[in-house]
């Protein structure tokens, strides 16, 4: 067709340039959120650091303490040293990380999976990190036996046994994705049971560690993690994003998907696999972190459409952005006390969902 | 660009759907398949299609096995547009299109790409859509939609599950008439699975009725078309009269 179209003329230089400037401009709105959502994250960021619990400094010499490291600026007290570079920064970080880590996953299982329900906890990947946790803290047996990560490690790999073991369960039903989300929700429940079992014959001591890891929170952070966990985000992050063209395709479903020469069920097992490491390995550290793996592809799917070369990335930075304004917030509204950071991020994320729910017109959930 | 398929055969679990299915299309040829629901027509397309696998025979593009085609490679040959599409997620009538560039994208959308969606756009008329989500239009543009994005792979063969099941009698004639159309240019050859008899008749080539998972009767409408045939694969009495410009019209009277 490079000379004709299907034998007939349908070019028209003004046309084809007068496309070419529309696309170009609808590619730039979404280029253009991108990057001011990058800004926005560096904003809070900086806000962030600033802000706290610690009452012998100020924001200025909060920030100084960062910047001393790299310019002749007047020295901060050691104290203020200690607390921004030792607590606040790696939590900062580790907040964009988890952050990020959710909302792509979150988009890419959504897109995958066609089904605007679906997030690392409604596949079950929470509870079953949530499950491996508890084992963990309560009976004191890791997989890999005992240990000063025995949590994070038990939590890992009891989350990813549940992604295979959702998958497996759909496979015999011939994959089809309800069957995957059902699974997903059934084994959640299983989950939650065994949770609530280990909790009742649990003692103070680890009923209380049990609560404060369902509820999730960063202020455990330390930089060995971040170190391990950002290579990771970033890698796993340009991977799935190589699958960008894929993922939209397969928004058209199956047949048209398999018909424009993708290997669905391969495309599939990949993206998923991919997706859920991502979140396994963020949630362990963590614990759980409901909603933004929900909330933040759909926050930009409203804004940009759902394109996966630009939802993917905009999904990971909204998501660093929800949590890192969460976890702030978190630390700093109720001083000198902390609240966990998953009632917050559904406080602030719910609100703001439902607004866009009522607001908009479209309706692409049914 | 000449599609042949042999022997073809498909069934689930042990239940057949299709059986010993052989037929030929030649370039810059319409057919439509047709027949009771569950007679093999949407199965048939899928075989074809290599989205379902046939557990017996073969398709053949020019004389090359369809099966051994890498995937890219063929669906830069044949095009697909499903009965109806649902979208779950918003996308732009521009980003659907584009997605049929699909198999010759890489990464980067070039110039070309857009061209080439735009072209389609305007071929289908509905260039005004562009920039609109696809969950505000209708049911003919979206099928219209679909269409371009089949279009965009710049296939040589489109197929087509019932194109006009859920249109008004006007869009099924638009969209009717833009596969005449796009045949007649030459370049590409339709196969279609058909509901309605009449439009199939007015429309076809060459008209391959199944029935029982098996062909029962090929030929052109004139041939196939006829009131004993209606009455053996439909079970339904019917009158069939020759229009003036030739071609058979079904008025179905009483189910048997």
């Amino acid at each position: 067709m490079s000379d004709d179209f299907f034998g007939y003329d349908f070019k028209d230089e003004e046309e084809d340039l007068e496309s070419e400037e529309t696309y170009a401009r609808l590619t730039w709105k979404k280029t253009f959120l991108i990057t001011a959502l990058l800004a926005l994250v560096f904003l809070c960021a900086v806000v962030a650091i600033a802000v706290g619990a610690a009452s012998s400094f100020g924001p200025l010499e909060a920030l100084n303490a960062i910047l001393f490291k790299f310019l002749p600026v007047e020295e901060p007290s050691a104290f203020a040293q200690l607390i921004v570079l030792q607590l606040r920064l790696p939590r900062i970080i580790m907040a964009l990380i988890t952050g990020i880590s959710l909302g792509v996953a979150g988009s890419v299982m959504q897109g995958v999976l066609r089904n605007p329900l679906v997030s690392p906890y409604t596949l079950g990947l929470s509870s079953g990190a949530a499950c491996g946790a508890a084992v963990a803290i309560v009976l004191g047996v890791g997989v890999f036996g005992a240990g000063r990560y025995i949590i994070i490690v038990n939590a890992f790999i009891f989350s990813l046994l549940t992604m295979a073991l959702v998958y497996g369960i759909s496979r015999m039903r011939g994959t089809s994705v309800e069957t995957l989300i059902l699974a997903g929700v059934a084994m959640s429940y299983l989950f939650s049971a065994i949770i609530s079992s280990l909790k009742y014959v649990s003692g103070n001591e680890a009923l209380r560690e049990i609560v404060f890891w369902l509820m999730g929170g960063l202020y455990t952070t330390k930089w060995e993690n971040v170190i391990l966990l950002a290579p990771l985000v970033l890698i796993f992050t340009l991977l799935l994003m190589r699958y960008s063209w894929d993922l939209n395709a397969m928004s058209a479903g199956e047949e048209v998907a398999s018909s424009l020469g993708i290997n669905v069920n391969r495309i599939r097992i990949i993206t998923l696999v991919l997706a859920s490491v991502l979140t396994s390995s963020v949630i362990a550290f963590t614990g759980i972190i409901g909603f933004i793996g929900l909330v933040s592809p759909h926050v930009c799917r409203l804004l940009i459409g759902s394109d996966h070369r630009y939802l993917i990335p905009a999904s990971g930075l909204m998501g660093a952005l929800i949590l890192l304004i969460s976890d702030t917030a978190c630390r700093t509204v109720i001083q000198p006390t902390e609240i966990p950071v998953g009632i917050v991020t559904s406080f602030v994320g719910v609100p703001f969902f439902l607004y866009l729910l009522i607001r908009r017109k479209r309706r692409w959930w049914q | 660009m000449k599609l042949k398929v042999c022997d073809l055969s498909f069934g689930y679990n042990g239940k057949a759907i299709l059986e010993d299915i052989s037929l030929e299309v030649g370039r810059g040829q319409t057919i439509s398949l047709v027949g009771p629901n569950g007679a093999g027509k949407s199965t048939l397309i899928k075989c074809i299609d290599r989205i379902l696998k046939p557990q017996k025979g073969a398709v053949f593009i020019d004389g090359n096995e369809a099966a051994l085609l890498n995937a890219k490679d063929f669906s830069k040959v044949m095009g697909y547009v499903p009965q109806s599409t649902k979208d779950v997620f918003p996308y732009t009538v521009f980003d659907i299109v584009l997605m049929g560039r699909r198999p010759h994208i890489g990464w980067r959308v070039t110039k070309k790409d857009i061209r080439i969606v735009a072209q389609t756009l305007r071929f289908m008329g509905i260039e005004e859509f562009a920039e609109r989500y696809f969950d505000e239009l209708s049911g003919g543009e979206k099928q219209k939609i679909a269409m371009a994005r089949a279009l965009a792979q710049e296939p040589q063969i489109l197929l087509l599950d019932e194109p006009t099941s859920n249109l008004d009698i006007r869009h099924q004639l638009e969209v009717m008439k833009i596969v005449r159309q796009l045949v007649q240019g030459g370049k590409i050859s339709a196969i279609m699975a058909m509901h309605d008899l009449n439009l199939a008749s007015r429309f076809s080539d060459k008209i391959v009725m199944l029935k029982d998972h098996r062909i029962y009767e090929i030929g052109d409408p004139k041939s196939v078309l006829i009131s004993e045939n209606i009455e053996n694969v439909y079970g339904v009495k019917s009158e069939v009269i020759i229009d003036k410009s030739g071609r058979p019209y079904v008025m179905p009277l009483d189910p048997i």
